[in-house]
């Protein structure tokens, strides 16, 4: 363990932590990156700064299910997040002020913290007659968004909504919805964490680098992190031999399904969509949709709702994809067109693998997931 | 006279805002407001009936898998579906499991910062603090040394100067009665709930996969399969252990915790069971099937409308007088806009009438909200957890008539009193007591299911869209923790051919009605007192006293017709 540092007791005093609790939790955020050792002090430093990173989470054409989700991380947990390792200023699912008070609030931070701060966005935003679908205190989700966002040092959109329209875009699209991305072009160090809703582990990946490096980890064409959705789930799934043996679930609850056999019949989406799922898992890594018994419907993957449903409906075959296909063939394929794009697993190499990602992704035609996106 | 506007109304799920007119450091008029559309059920037209519940449950994210449930349930009423008594029970567990969560949430992290001064915590002192827990609970949290550490953690936030999401709180305000110490205390369990329900919503995960937004449900059943001998299944042996430890961990929570806080909180501030009163008309559908679902008889919660206060009968729901209202909301009825009409017959046609953005007040005498205003034989009606423990109380089920009563003897107050924001407050607390503790029960009857191989989970018989009939249409209820939740399904061809859900904050946060009558947030806000109009703590209290969910509220129905004008962006 190295020797903590010389303001590290001051700190400590400041934020009200022992030194023995910090400790513990420089090693928690050491491990959450999966980085080597040596990073330890950088995590520390960042840790310790006087003043904490101040963020904004912006909800618009929401469900608040990525808000519910952020709720359930635990490495950090939400309170270490609020209190310890950013100043949370606004967000209107938790925020203890309402109405000017909070509008004041998310004002005071474009003011004193331009280009400092981080936005998270959650929701969908309406670009159509002129944005009256979604308003707060009386202003547009669009005007709020191009104010706010556009002032930040980074902007994070959690969710498919806030990646690319989501749901609410979904056909027939009424409210002429947009990702952030789309109804607000060109902002700086934008991420997006798609995924319905977006897994909390992965957000707080993403926070804790920031924190750390001031930079956001490698990303691919959508600007999601490799890290994160690099990989296909059926390359990764638990039920994949069963796959590759040709025991699949033949109807629901049939002795198959009993038995954890393959999906793919039902309707699985597994083939076709990337995201960590089946390694990162849900609420403390307790399961994840297929583990518990249900297929995948590619909820990480480029306007899924659209895209990939019906999700009952089996994958057509496609070149080098099918039932009757060898299961060798299909993992030549998807590892085969973007093998050196993947960073290896879940969030482990994000920092060294950095520049490597990076030259990696750029080579890569198209991200995995995105066929029919 | 003033105009006070609170927009966002903030600790709540989606976009509310109310406009209230206050007279003398009173409320004499309010309007609700939801200011944000999506269009979910015109979305759902045309797609698969077997998959509208993944569509569905994305109306809202923190009742996640509420609107799940209710689109099965209305698609397997149309389809004249049963499904196998096991799915029956791990819906039960779900559903129950979603409100405990939702509930705990609720009261300390949506609701408490309206009672709980959190900087006044820092005058505390830790030892009074943890003589005033020990003296309301067992709870082991609550030595003297937890609650200076809890307290130091406040004093080195505040010293900071980097209040994080208590920045803007009305923190000092004249309507925070709680001492130092309850103050402290409830600090301290704000950050133990937070704690709690990341990890009580593991049985979601078990169960759904995830959660938010679960993913196991069928029409027709569970995708949970059950098998005694298959680490593969579902649900196994080993999973009903971890069930049933997560659900006792629950009841441990609600009982030492949850229940005595609300309990000391109500103590110090009795004369909000005066205030916030509203309808007085409440309704539920009815809850837990603990048989059939086509007999409420059995729901574990029961069914049935009081109307004007009046506890010495229940009316019974008919789903067909249920109508809804676009006079002052944002869309347009063919046939004009003065008549309501029923989900089987409604009409979604959004227009925008209000004021062009940014705009200071909304047109409240015009049209002034996204959400419609929903009627029971053109009343409104109050729905939610205080809805549902009236309706139970008056129909005399024994558990919550016992419950109810011992809990109104501790306060000191009438039945009466229960008409009131302190009164939901208590009847969502005493309702998680009642599920968390019902539960386990039935994490127990899947466990003897389980292991006496009853293993039947799905109902397949009409999985395949080729046996159904060529028009077929249905509605499924189900008390969401908010209140009585409705979709209604018409399928043609193998397709949805119209889809709409009238859901809890549309009856209590919906504007007002042809005839002028004001929605149940509305009513609730008349004589709320509010000191202080540039700080409207008073009306957060009341407002969030029925815990508002605004995505929820705000859907299209129907689209009969209709066709949508814009083109897919």
């Amino acid at each position: 363990m190295r020797a903590l540092r010389g303001t590290l007791p001051k700190a400590l005093s400041i934020r009200g932590v022992s030194r023995r609790e910090f400790v513990k939790f420089c090693n928690l955020m050491v491990a959450t990156l999966a980085l080597p050792p040596r990073y330890l002090s950088a995590v520390e430093k960042a840790l310790t700064q006087s003043t904490r990173p101040v963020l904004v989470w912006l909800e618009f054409q929401d469900c608040a299910g990525n808000s519910e989700s952020m709720l359930r991380t635990s490495n950090p947990t939400v309170a270490e997040f609020v209190l310890d390792l950013f100043s949370w200023e606004y967000h209107e699912l938790i925020m203890a002020g309402a109405g000017k008070q909070a509008e004041e609030a998310l004002e005071r931070v474009v003011r004193e913290h331009k280009g400092e701060y981080i936005a998270v966005v959650e929701g969908a935003i309406p670009t159509a007659d002129g944005g009256v679908y979604c308003t707060i205190g009386g202003k547009t989700a669009l005007e709020i968004a191009k104010h706010v966002c556009g002032s930040a040092a980074a902007n994070i959109a959690v969710g498919a909504c806030a990646w690319d329209g989501g749901l609410v875009r979904a056909n027939p699209n009424p409210t002429g919805a947009l990702g952030l991305q789309e109804a607000v072009p060109g902002l700086k160090n934008l991420i997006n964490l798609g995924g319905c809703p977006h897994n909390p582990a992965n957000t707080a990946a993403v926070l804790v680098h920031y924190l750390t490096f001031h930079d956001l980890p490698a990303l691919d064409q959508y600007s999601r992190p490799l890290f994160a959705y690099g990989n296909i789930i059926h390359d990764q799934c638990e039920r994949r031999a069963h796959y590759d043996a040709g025991r699949f679930v033949e109807e629901w609850g049939d002795e198959g399904h009993r038995k954890g056999y393959c999906l793919y019949k039902m309707g699985c989406k597994g083939p076709e969509a990337t995201y960590n799922c089946p390694t990162v898992r849900w609420n403390d890594g307790t399961s994840w949709p297929v583990k518990a018994g249900h297929g995948c419907i590619a909820c990480a993957s480029h306007r899924f709702w659209d895209t990939k449903s019906p999700f009952y409906k089996r994958l057509p075959s496609v070149p080098g994809f099918g039932v009757d296909v060898t299961a060798d063939e299909i993992g030549w394929v998807a590892t085969g067109a973007v093998a050196a794009a993947m960073v290896a697993q879940v969030a482990g190499n994000m920092v060294r693998d950095k520049m490597r990602a990076k030259k990696a992704a750029e080579k890569a035609s198209e991200p995995l997931d995105s066929r029919g996106a | 006279m003033a105009r006070i506007v609170v927009d966002p109304v903030t600790r709540i799920e989606g976009h509310l805002r109310i406009e209230a007119q206050v007279e003398g450091g009173m409320i004499s008029d309010a309007w609700s407001s939801g200011t944000m559309f999506r269009g979910i059920e015109l979305i759902l037209r045309g797609r698969d009936p077997r998959e509208a519940w993944i569509w569905a449950q994305r109306i809202c994210g923190v009742c996640t898998m509420v609107h799940a449930l209710a689109s099965v349930n209305a698609v397997e009423d149309a389809l004249g579906i049963e499904v196998p008594d096991n799915a029956r029970l791990v819906r039960n567990i779900i559903a129950a499991t979603q409100t405990v969560q939702d509930h705990v949430i609720h009261f300390y992290h949506l609701h408490a910062l309206d009672w709980v001064d959190i900087v006044s915590a820092l005058k505390a002192d830790p030892a009074k603090t943890s003589q005033l827990a020990q003296s309301i609970s067992n709870w082991p949290m609550s030595s003297e040394k937890y609650f200076k550490s809890v307290q130091d953690r406040v004093t080195a936030l505040v010293a900071s100067k980097q209040l994080s999401l208590f920045g803007a709180g009305y923190w000092g305000h004249p309507a925070y009665h709680l001492p130092p110490e309850a103050n402290l205390m409830a600090v301290a369990h704000y950050l133990e709930a937070l704690q709690f329900q990341k990890e009580f919503i593991r049985i979601h995960a078990v169960l759904g996969g995830k959660n938010p937004h679960l993913q196991t449900f069928l029409v027709g059943g569970m995708a949970t399969v059950m098998d005694p001998n298959e680490p593969g299944a579902t649900v196994n042996p080993e999973r009903i252990d971890f069930l049933l430890q997560v659900a006792k961990s629950a009841q441990s929570f609600v009982n030492q915790v949850y229940i005595p806080d609300v309990l000391a909180v109500a103590g110090f501030y009795r004369d909000w069971f005066e205030r916030g009163e509203g309808l007085g008309n409440f309704m539920s559908y009815g809850a837990y099937p603990q048989g059939s679902i086509k007999d409420p008889a059995n729901f574990f919660l029961a069914r049935g409308i009081i109307l004007n206060r009046d506890l010495s009968k229940v009316h019974p729901v008919d789903p067909a007088n249920v109508t809804e209202y676009v006079t002052h909301s944002w869309y347009e009825y063919s046939g004009g806009d003065q008549a309501a009409k029923h989900p089987f017959d409604g009409e979604t046609n959004p227009k925008y009438s209000g004021p062009k953005p940014p705009y200071e007040f909304l047109e409240v005498d015009q049209k002034y909200s996204w959400l419609k205003a929903p009627r029971y034989q053109d009343q409104p009606m109050e729905v939610g957890p205080l809805a549902r423990l009236l309706v139970a109380y008056a129909s005399g089920q024994p558990d919550v008539k016992a419950l109810v009563d011992a809990t109104l003897t501790k306060l000191k107050a009438p039945p009466a009193a229960l008409f009131s924001t302190l009164g939901r407050i208590a009847a969502r607390a005493l309702e998680t007591q009642l599920l968390a503790n019902r539960l386990t029960g039935w994490v127990e009857e899947l466990g003897n299911n389980l292991a006496t191989g009853n293993l039947r989970i799905h109902n397949g018989e009409k999985w395949d869209p080729k046996s159904w009939p060529k028009t077929a249409r249905g509605f499924g209820f189900f008390e969401a923790p908010r209140g009585s939740l409705g979709h209604w399904v018409e399928i043609e061809d193998q397709a949805i051919k119209n889809y709409q859900a009238v859901v809890p904050s549309t009856w209590n946060a919906g504007p007002r009605d042809a005839r002028g009558q004001r929605g149940a947030y509305e009513a609730a806000l008349i004589k709320t007192p509010v000191a202080d109009p540039d700080r409207p703590l008073e009306l957060l209290r009341t407002i969030h006293s029925f815990d508002p969910c605004l995505a929820c509220a705000v859907h299209v129905v129907d689209a009969r017709g209709h066709t949508c004008s814009r083109a897919e962006a």
